[in-house]
Parts: C-alpha cells; structure tokens; sequence
C-alpha cells in the first residue's frame, strides 16, 4: 500500500519560486503522470518526492508515512533517470544488483531477482556487458530493471523516454505500461510529451508555471478543460478559443453565430472546441480557408475566424480550397466555456 | 565564370596550405625548443666523460654509464634520493587529502563565497616563492619543522594544492550528478555513493593528480634549498654540490631529475589535458 500525499509543497531557488503551494493526492497502485513544458516545475516536484530536493514548505507523505525529511534511501522509492545513471563501472548485473546488495540480501535473493527483472525487461542476454557497450533503448531497459527490481511502493521516472528515437520510444511506451501495471507498482511519471501522458496515465496532472492546473484522466483533461491552458497545452492542434459577447440572457454571440452558453452576468467570456468537434454545413461560424493540410485519414484546415486563426479537422473526402468560404457548425456538446480574466472553465 | 571559380578556389586552397605549413612549422619550433635540450641531456648523460667533452658530438650515446654510475655512488646522493621521494610521497598525500574533498565540494555543492574560494585557490600561485620562503623559513626554525621533510612537504603542498583542487574539481564535474543520485534512491548515504560509485571513476584521475602533486615537489628547488640544510632533496642538493662538479656529472645528475617526472607526466598526460580544457583522447 504506497499511496502518496502532496500537501502543500512549495519550492524556491534563491528568488525564483519553482513550485507554488501544490497538493496532489495519488492512489496505491496509480499511475499519475506530470505533464507541462519544461521549467513549469514538474522534474522539481518528482525530485521532492525522491528527496534529492528538500521543499522550502509543506509535506510529503508516502504509505501514510510523512517521508519529506527523509533521505531517499528511507522513502521506498526508486527512480529512473532521463540520461538512465547507468553505473559505468559495474556490469549490466552489478547495476541490477546495486539497490538489492545494499540492502544485503543473500546472493541466491539477488541473482533470483536480477535473472527475474532482467527477463521481464529482455535484457537477459545483456548482464555481462557494461554499460558503454549497451544501446540508449538498452542502457534505458537497464535503468528500469534496476528499479524494478528494488520491489519499491514507489517508482519516479524522470522523462525516460525522451532520449529515445521515435519508434524505440513508440515501443518502450507500450512495454513500460504493461511492466508497470503488473509490477502493482505507484508510479510518477514525469513527460512533457502529451502523446506520451495520454496513453500512459491513468490521470494526468498538468503543470503550468509551478502549479497544478488539473488533475484529471486522459480523457476528462482532454474533454473538460479545467483552465485555457490545458486546452491550449493538450491535444495537437489544440483547442480552438474565440471572444463571445452576450447576446441574451444565456446566449451567446460568438463570430456572427448566436450560440446557448452559461448564464452569467457579464459581458465578455471565451468560446471554446476542438478542431475535430466542427462540421462543415450551411449555418455556423463563418470561416475562410488559408491552408490545408492532408494528414490522410483526415484533412487539417486553417482558416480566418473574425481575424483569427481557428483550425478544424474535417473528413478528408471533404473538398475545400483555398480561399474558400465556409460555415463550421460547433457539436452543441463538445462546446467549453472559459473566464477570460481568470482562464478558468465556466 | 568557370575561370574565376576555379581561380577562387585555388587561391583558398593555397591560403590552406600556407596555413597547414604555418602550423606544421610552429609545432616543430615548439618541439625542439622542448625536447632538444632533453634530448642532449641524455645523451651527454649515457656517454662517457670524454664523448661530453669532445667535439663533434655523436648523434646517439655511446650507452657508458660510467657517469650515471659514478653519480649515483657520489657520497649523499643516495640521502638526497631519499629525501625527494619522502617529500614528494608526503606532498602527494597532503595535497590529495586536502585538495579532492576541496574539488568535490566546488564541484557538487553551491555554498555562499564559491566564485571567491576559486578565485582564491588560483590566487595562491600568484606570490613568488621566494617571497615566501624566507619568512616561513623563519617561522619553521621558531617552530622546528625547519630541516624537516615535513616542513619542506607543507611548502611543496600550498604549490601543488591548486592544481589538485582544479583537477579533481574538472575530474568530479565530469561525473554526472544523476550516478550519486541514482545510488543513493538505491539505497546508499552519502557516503557510500561516493565509495560505491564517484571514487571507482575518480580514481585513476585522482592518482593522475597525486602524481602531478609528486612531480611538482620533486622539481621544485628554491624552497628545498631554503628551508633544507642537512635533510636536502635532490635538487637542491645538486644545486649545491655540483656547481664545481665536472660537466658530465651534471649531465647525469640533471637526467636523474627530469627522466622520473618526464615520465609520471607522460603517464598522466591524458588528466593533463583535461583539466587544461583540451579534448580529452
């Protein structure tokens, strides 16, 4: 049972604040990636979980154990490093065995776990070799192994894969989430690739400017955004955003179009949808094409919406030029709406 | 068109060559500046004492070690030896204890007075030994180190303390912090990571730097010939007894000093070269 408490965490280096007062409660067994752009903080937090950085404020507890004064050898974590740590002096198996010889367990324990990480990782053949014969995906298998086979509550992994080429990352992707989940291991997992936190998380806590910005599942981070930024940060192209003007009680006016939205008393708000949510048709938002983009399962268009740039994905049977006038019809339920003064969703 | 091409490039391709000859030539100079003389030294040394005082010279010794052998059995040389190696052994211990915990501080840890600790470091090459030796001379007969290795090895210490530090702090930088880090979420203090991981990568430039510490004492003669009277190192003692000494026991005496350090730098030369920021190959 590790499930891990963030309370009130908060970090400054010198004058710069790296994290503003962050709470974030993880379940045993949870798989929580922290996703933003680099330097909003996510790497720091992870690092005080670790406890290779001391919070300036606040508490971290790990299995219902306050461990932020801990060092990290007491936390029962392990971690993965973004460049692996690979320890260049010792063979593939001495790196494997390092966590498990210093808790001094008996060789038959060691090399049973070894032999059995070193498999589920496929790198069985590999744990004579020292780390300067091994390939990045290789050494990268090593640095996995080596955590998994502490059997930690915890596992931190810091941008594992972002060193890795394309393909070898498309497929460690799939094989860390499968290792990971029958590990029952807690995991954060800390990306700045959104590709990356959408197929591996089961919730995704997106970080903007040292803050938690929300905290949610891939699909409800993707759907409901809880801030502008989350629609702007997740989802390629992101979100579309348009100013709307109050038109009625209730309603809406948003590029020409009249649309219902929430009932408040103000003048101004933000109109909010994702490319692929419009439907080119005869009533909508009034659009003119600028460039398209055949992506073969479907079309991306940039077009101007009253001056802007509003992009739509539309079927690639659709036959548009540019140039061309065209009515995007928002789907009346995917449309979200946002505060323009405090980015928040209304 | 063509022609002005073609002309363009050959005058690049000439301007290329004058330059690789330009470079060609100056390494040379610089060679020979440097191993012409060592290059005579040896074989004045291995030749017999008339070859050294004959003219022409042979281009290669005749191999006599009668000069070699007579120096070494010259009376005092043997004391002196050893004196050298005693201070130049202590030099090399006090230097890398006191300088690779220094190098690694500067290295891993951010403390107020970093920049100026550095700064500092460097800074205590900058007094001439001479203007230091005689008021410590003093201060070491106040307080009996005069005379003693000791007291000539702490000296040879605040000389080669600076390149310690500076070559463990480059040798410490260039492990990457994640190792420590790595080791102690698997389980190590402190300590134990350093033991663990940092000190087996460190260690051959460590020792590449006790043997620097090694051979800058071994070299040094102003201090050794100051604060030394009768525990003197070999090259002072040289400097005073073979001032009168025929010219081809100065041959072999200057070959017993500079062949040993000629060799631990040509041992250690790759650390060298790092610290002083060049490719390291």
């Amino acid at each position: 049972m590790a499930e891990i408490a963030i309370k009130g965490v908060a970090k400054r280096f010198g004058g710069f604040t790296a994290l503003h007062q962050v709470d974030l409660a993880i379940a045993d067994q949870e798989f929580m990636v922290l996703l933003g752009a680099s330097g909003c903080g996510k790497t720091t937090l992870l690092r005080i979980v670790a406890g290779l950085e001391t919070p300036s404020r606040g508490e971290v507890w790990i299995g219902g154990r306050r461990v932020d004064h801990l060092p990290p050898r007491d936390r029962g974590i392990a971690m993965v490093f973004q460049n692996y740590a690979v320890f260049p002096h010792l063979t593939v198996f001495e790196n494997i065995a390092f966590g498990l010889r210093m808790k001094k367990l008996p060789q038959a324990d060691v090399e049973r776990r070894v032999n059995r990480t070193a498999e589920l990782m496929h790198i069985e053949q590999l744990l004579k070799r020292y780390s300067g014969q091994l390939s990045g995906g290789q050494r990268q298998r090593v640095a996995v192994a080596r955590a998994l086979a502490m059997e930690p509550d915890v596992i931190l992994m810091d941008e594992p894969l972002s060193n890795l080429d394309a393909l070898l990352r498309l497929e460690m992707r799939a094989e860390l989430k499968g290792v990971l989940a029958a590990s029952k291991t807690t995991t954060i997992y800390v990306t700045h690739d959104q590709v990356e936190a959408m197929s591996l998380a089961d919730r995704i806590a997106v970080m903007h400017q040292g803050r938690i910005v929300q905290a949610a599942s891939p699909v409800e981070v993707y759907r409901n955004p809880a801030a502008r930024f989350v629609g702007s940060f997740i989802g390629n192209p992101p979100m579309n955003f348009l100013p709307a003007s109050k038109a009625a009680n209730g309603s809406w006016s948003v590029a020409g179009l009249t649309l219902p939205g929430p009932k408040l008393d103000r003048q101004k708000i933000e109109f909010a949808i994702r490319p692929e949510d419009v439907d080119a048709g005869d009533n909508g938002l009034q659009a003119t094409v600028r460039v398209i983009e055949p992506l073969g399962p479907h079309t991306l268009i940039t077009c101007d919406v009253e001056g802007g740039l509003f992009r739509a994905v539309l079927d690639s049977s659709a036959t548009v030029a540019v140039g061309d006038r065209l009515r995007l019809a928002p789907k009346p339920d995917r449309i979200r709406w946002f505060d323009p003064e405090t980015t928040n969703a209304l | 068109m063509s022609t002005v091409a073609e002309t363009s490039a050959a005058a690049t391709t000439d301007a290329r060559k004058a330059g690789d000859w330009l470079l060609v030539a100056t390494a040379l100079l610089l060679c020979i500046w440097v191993l012409l003389p060592i290059y005579l030294l040896i074989i004045n040394a291995l030749s017999s004492p008339q070859d050294v005082t004959g003219f022409p010279k042979r281009f290669f010794p005749s191999f006599d070690l009668g000069s070699l052998a007579f120096f070494i059995n010259f009376a005092g040389v043997a004391r002196a030896l050893w004196n050298s190696v005693l201070v130049a052994t202590l030099t090399m211990i006090l230097s890398i204890g006191f300088g690779a915990p220094a190098g690694y501080a500067l290295s891993r840890f951010d403390f107020p007075g970093k920049g100026v600790f550095r700064f500092l470091v460097l800074m205590t090459r900058a007094f001439p030994l001479p203007l230091l030796a005689l008021p410590l001379a003093v201060m070491f007969i106040r307080t009996g180190l005069d005379d003693t290795a000791l007291g000539l090895a702490l000296v040879h210490t605040t000389l080669a303390l600076p390149f310690a530090v500076l070559i463990t702090f480059s040798l410490f930088s260039g492990i990457p912090v994640e190792l420590e880090e790595a080791a102690w979420t698997l389980g190590c203090t402190r300590w134990q990571a350093f033991r663990k991981v940092i000190l087996p990568l460190a260690l051959p430039g460590i020792a590449a730097s006790a043997v620097f510490a090694f051979t800058i004492s071994w070299n040094e003669v102003f201090a050794a010939a100051v604060l030394t009277i009768e525990n003197r190192t070999l090259t002072a003692f040289l400097l005073q007894s073979l001032g009168e000494s025929p010219l081809y026991l100065k041959f072999a005496g200057g070959a017993a000093l500079v062949v040993p350090a000629l060799i631990f730098i040509f041992a250690v030369r790759k650390y060298l070269f790092a610290m002083w920021g060049i490719a390291n190959r």
